[in-house]
């Protein structure tokens, strides 16, 4: 039971782009189209699993016993810049077809703050191992939910007719506005 | 380049959010009232200027292979220094602002202004830039949070601009955010073209 309110409030009450704001940039920058859209939520999935599993892991077994929370935001990121490095090396040689899909997505994943915000978020709400893997992937699929919405909104977008100063991006974060006040219908079930 | 267009150049001809816009998380993520958006803006001024300083003074002893990476361990030494000041004096804020601090390291202007600017510039310079994109990020982070603060709940800063009864919660909460930052980014792109 503990793990579907996880995944109900990860997904659709607290979702991470239109509810918490974390990932923004990935969100505006990449859904123009449906098609690449759905690569780079394929590859935030993948990465935001693992990197919440390494560094929960360091966090319980090296942080914690010696002390040394203090260090938290410079390792996490090093974790997670080093992590994407390596999925994008081990992609290469084991499946190119997947590096072919996800590859020009990962460079971008470093920068993206859902990885290092989800992976902060699980230290702070105390999950244990199980727990943390259930919300980084129910996180990761919230996040590629609203990124495939709000692409499939903007193909549509681009055939409207708008005046010229709210064309582009001001037209995208309104409709953002709008999908974010949607989800909030969400609110209240868990 | 003259060192005071190095200041000016990020309030409003480069400003990092509405023109740029780069750092969109915490903007959008803090901005529910205007002394948020102002912590959130001096917070980040504090990381960009002690960086650009830092990485202007040891890039040239950096090997290009582990440029980023040793941009980003400096950077995050700053946000983890920021954010122990602030939970030791102004910890309601820090409580406020939660998992938004730490993630200053993965705020793309800071190590955007690392990379293009201070790795090739001197100390005085880079020391102005972060300054100038730090108010100018300050700026509409303020502008922002004053907004959205003034149409949800009447206040600005906490003091009634409008009677008591008065409140637009839905600019409070997470959609507001959106809505206000589209409407506002479409109001200076229509000042700029004019």
């Amino acid at each position: 039971m503990n793990y579907i309110i996880i995944i109900i409030s990860a997904i659709f009450v607290n979702n991470v782009v239109l509810a918490q704001f974390l990932g923004i940039c990935p969100f505006l920058g990449v859904s123009k189209k449906v098609s690449t859209a759905v690569g780079m939520s394929s590859a935030v999935t993948f990465v935001m699993i693992l990197a919440t599993i390494v560094t929960y892991l360091l966090q319980k077994l090296v942080l914690d016993p010696f002390g040394i929370g203090f260090m938290q935001t410079i390792t996490f990121i090093l974790i997670i810049a080093a992590l994407v490095q390596l999925v994008e090396i081990i992609l290469k040689k084991v499946s190119p077809a997947l590096y072919q899909a996800l590859g020009v997505f990962l460079p971008l994943i470093t920068t993206n703050c859902a990885i290092l915000g989800v992976a902060i978020l699980t230290i702070q709400k105390d999950y244990d191992l199980l727990e943390a893997v259930v919300f980084s992937g129910s996180t990761a699929i919230g996040f590629g939910l609203a990124l495939v919405i709000f692409a499939g909104l903007r193909e549509h977008l681009d055939l409207v007719d708008l005046p010229k100063g709210i064309k582009g991006t001001p037209a995208a974060l309104i409709v953002a506005g709008l999908l974010a006040m949607a989800f909030m219908g969400f609110s209240g079930i868990v | 380049m003259s060192n005071i267009q190095n200041f000016t150049k990020g309030l409003i001809k480069e400003n990092p959010i509405f023109v740029l816009l780069l750092g969109m998380c915490p903007t959008l993520g803090v901005t529910s009232s205007a002394i948020n958006g102002l912590g959130m803006g001096l917070a980040t001024s504090f990381v960009l200027i002690m960086s650009n300083m830092v990485i202007s003074m040891v890039s040239s002893q950096i090997p290009e292979k582990v440029k980023i990476p040793s941009f980003i361990v400096i950077i995050a030494a700053f946000v983890t220094i920021i954010s122990f000041l602030m939970e030791a004096y102004t910890p309601a804020l820090h409580a406020q602002l939660g998992v938004f601090i730490p993630l200053i390291v993965v705020n793309c202007i800071v190590l955007g202004r690392a990379e293009a600017f201070a790795s090739k510039n001197k100390i005085l310079p880079s020391i102005l830039d972060g300054a100038g994109m730090g108010l100018g990020f300050s700026m509409a982070l303020t502008l922002l949070g004053s907004v959205r603060e003034l149409l949800g709940s009447g206040k600005v800063f906490g003091i009634s601009i409008f009677s008591d009864n008065y409140g637009m919660l839905i600019f409070v909460l997470a959609p507001g955010a959106f809505i206000a930052l589209g409407y506002l980014i479409a109001i200076i792109n229509r000042i700029k073209k004019a």
